[in-house]
C-alpha cells in the first residue's frame, strides 16, 4: 500500500510521518502530482496560515487536484480547515471539498484563543471512529474552526459546537492532531490506513 | 470540555536524564526515552524537555534524542534550553518536537519571538519565563533564575503574547524546589492578562497543589519534574484526584 502525505508549505509534518512508522506503514512526502493520483491514500496535513497555504497550493494547481482524488483523504488541521468551503482566516476561498465555512473562535471570556489542548469528541460516527469511546480527548490547537452540519462526524464543544471531523464520500478531515492525541488518535490514523 | 494539563519535566544533559528518578522497573532510569514512553502511558498530557547541555556535540546528542522521543511517544512534546535562532528551532522541528521553549534568548532578542512565530508559527512557540519576588515587584530572571533582568513578569508576560507567542511557561523561582505549592496569585494575574495558555511551574508538592493551581491559579497546565521521577504523586491517581474534584481531565 502506499501512503501520500502532501507536501507543500504548511508546517512541520514530521509527527505524522513519525505516527505512520509506528504503524508500520510505509509513505511518500511528495507533490508530484502522478505520485500523488496513484496513491492507494492520501494524507493532506497542515499548520500554518490559510491564505498563503491556498495561494501556493492554487500556484502548483494542488487546489483542483485535491478535490478531484478518487482514493481516500485525510485531511488534518489546517488541511482539514482548506477542503472547506472558505476561511475567515484573511477571508480566504478554499477548495470546497466540504460545503461549509470556517470561522474564529470570538473572544470569549474563560476562552483562550488558540483553542490549545485535549478536548473531548462526541456524536461519533463514520469509519474513522470504529472503536473509539464518545468522549475520546483529542489534541487540538487551532483559532479557526469549521460550523457543524450535515457531513460532520464528531463535534468538539469550544465557544461553540463545531465540527472535529468530516466525511463526505471519500474525503475525510481532522480538526485535531491525530498524530499525537495518544492511542485513540493512533486509532484514527489506523482506521483511515484500513480504509478500501 | 477543554482539559487541564499535566506535564512532567525531564532535565537533559548529553542525552541523558539528569535528575535520579525513581522509576524501578525501568532498566535504564537516565534513558530519557524510556522515561517519556512510561509517562505518556501513564496518562502525561505532555512531556518538556529541558536540554541543559552546553556542549556543540551535546546539541547533536540532543537531535538523536529529540528524534528517539518522537518516534516513540504519540503525545506532544516541548523542547527547551539553549535555543536563540530559528536554525535551532528548525532542527528541534524536522527532528520531530511538537514545540519549542525559549528563555533568555527572548529577553535577549525579544524580536525572535516574532520571527520564530512568523516562520514556523505561534502554537509551536512556548516562552518560558523565570520569575521572582524582588523589592514588591514580580521580575524576570534569567541564567536559570541567577540573573535579574530590568522586566517587570506581568508586562513581559503580555509581551511575549503580542508578539506571537503561542503558549506561556512560567517558573517561579520563589517556590521552585520547595514542595509548597505553586506561584498562585502571580499565575493567575498572567493567566488574566494573557490571551494564551499558562504552563505553571514551580513549586508542586501534593495533590491539592495542583487543585490549587487550577482553580485559584487559573493555570492551563502544571508542570513538576521530582515529584513524578521519584514518585511521590503518580500521574494516574493525580489525575482521577482531580477529576473528583471537578477538574477536567483526560483520564
Amino acid at each position: 500500500m502506499k501512503t501520500v502525505i502532501i507536501k507543500y508549505n504548511a508546517g512541520n509534518v514530521q509527527s505524522v510521518m513519525y505516527a505512520l512508522e509506528r504503524l508500520g506503514a510505509s509513505y511518500l512526502l511528495t507533490d508530484d502530482e502522478a505520485e500523488i493520483r496513484s496513491a492507494d491514500k492520501v494524507i493532506f496535513p497542515g499548520v500554518g496560515e490559510a491564505s498563503t497555504a491556498m495561494a501556493y497550493l492554487r500556484e502548483r494547481g494542488i487546489d483542483k487536484l485535491i478535490p478531484s482524488l478518487k482514493q481516500p483523504v485525510l485531511g488534518t488541521c489546517v488541511g482539514m480547515q482548506l477542503m472547506c468551503r472558505y476561511s475567515e482566516e484573511n477571508d480566504t476561498t478554499c477548495m470546497g471539498v466540504f460545503d461549509i465555512d470556517v470561522r474564529r473562535f470570538p473572544a470569549e471570556p474563560g476562552f483562550k484563543v488558540p483553542h490549545t489542548g485535549w478536548n473531548n469528541i462526541h456524536t461519533l460516527r463514520g469509519p474513522l471512529t470504529e472503536g473509539l469511546p464518545e468522549n475520546a480527548y483529542m489534541y487540538f490547537v487551532h483559532s479557526y474552526a469549521a460550523d457543524v452540519y450535515s457531513e460532520t462526524t464528531a463535534i468538539c464543544d469550544y465557544v461553540r459546537p463545531f465540527s472535529a471531523m468530516l466525511h463526505r464520500d471519500n474525503f475525510y478531515a481532522a480538526q485535531f492532531h491525530a498524530e499525537i492525541s495518544g492511542n485513540v488518535g493512533q486509532r484514527i490514523l489506523e482506521n483511515f490506513l484500513k480504509l478500501s | 470540555m477543554l482539559t487541564k494539563r499535566i506535564i512532567p519535566c525531564l532535565d537533559i544533559k548529553d542525552g541523558r536524564t539528569v535528575k535520579g528518578t525513581n522509576f524501578v522497573n525501568l532498566r535504564d532510569a537516565g534513558d530519557p526515552v524510556a522515561l517519556a514512553a512510561v509517562y505518556a502511558e501513564q496518562g502525561a498530557d505532555e512531556l518538556v524537555f529541558l536540554d541543559i547541555t552546553a556542549t556543540v556535540d551535546g546539541r547533536k546528542t540532543l537531535i538523536d534524542l529529540v528524534r528517539n522521543v518522537a518516534h516513540t511517544i504519540n503525545i506532544p512534546f516541548t523542547v527547551g534550553g539553549g535555543i536563540s535562532s530559528v536554525a535551532d528551532v528548525s532542527a528541534l522541528l524536522n527532528a520531530g518536537a511538537d514545540k519549542i521553549s525559549i528563555n533568555s534568548s527572548a529577553v535577549r532578542n525579544p524580536d525572535l519571538v516574532n520571527e520564530l512565530a512568523l516562520e514556523f508559527g505561534s502554537q509551536c512557540i512556548v516562552v518560558a519565563i523565570d520569575t521572582r519576588y524582588v523589592n514588591d515587584e514580580h521580575i524576570v530572571h534569567t541564567h536559570g533564575g541567577r540573573r535579574p533582568i530590568e522586566l517587570r513578569t506581568i508586562a513581559w508576560a503580555k509581551e511575549v503574547e503580542d508578539r506571537g507567542a503561542g503558549e506561556i511557561l512560567l517558573t517561579s523561582m520563589d517556590t521552585d524546589g520547595t514542595k509548597a505549592g505553586f506561584a498562585l496569585e502571580l499565575t493567575a494575574q498572567i493567566s488574566g492578562v494573557a490571551n494564551i495558555p499558562v504552563i505553571a511551574s514551580g513549586g508542586a508538592g501534593s495533590m491539592e497543589h495542583f487543585v490549587d493551581v487550577f482553580t485559584t491559579g487559573k493555570a492551563d497546565a502544571g508542570l513538576a519534574a521530582s515529584i513524578f521521577h521519584f514518585k511521590e504523586i503518580e500521574i494516574p491517581m493525580l489525575k482521577s484526584y482531580l477529576r473528583e474534584k471537578g477538574i477536567e481531565m483526560r483520564i
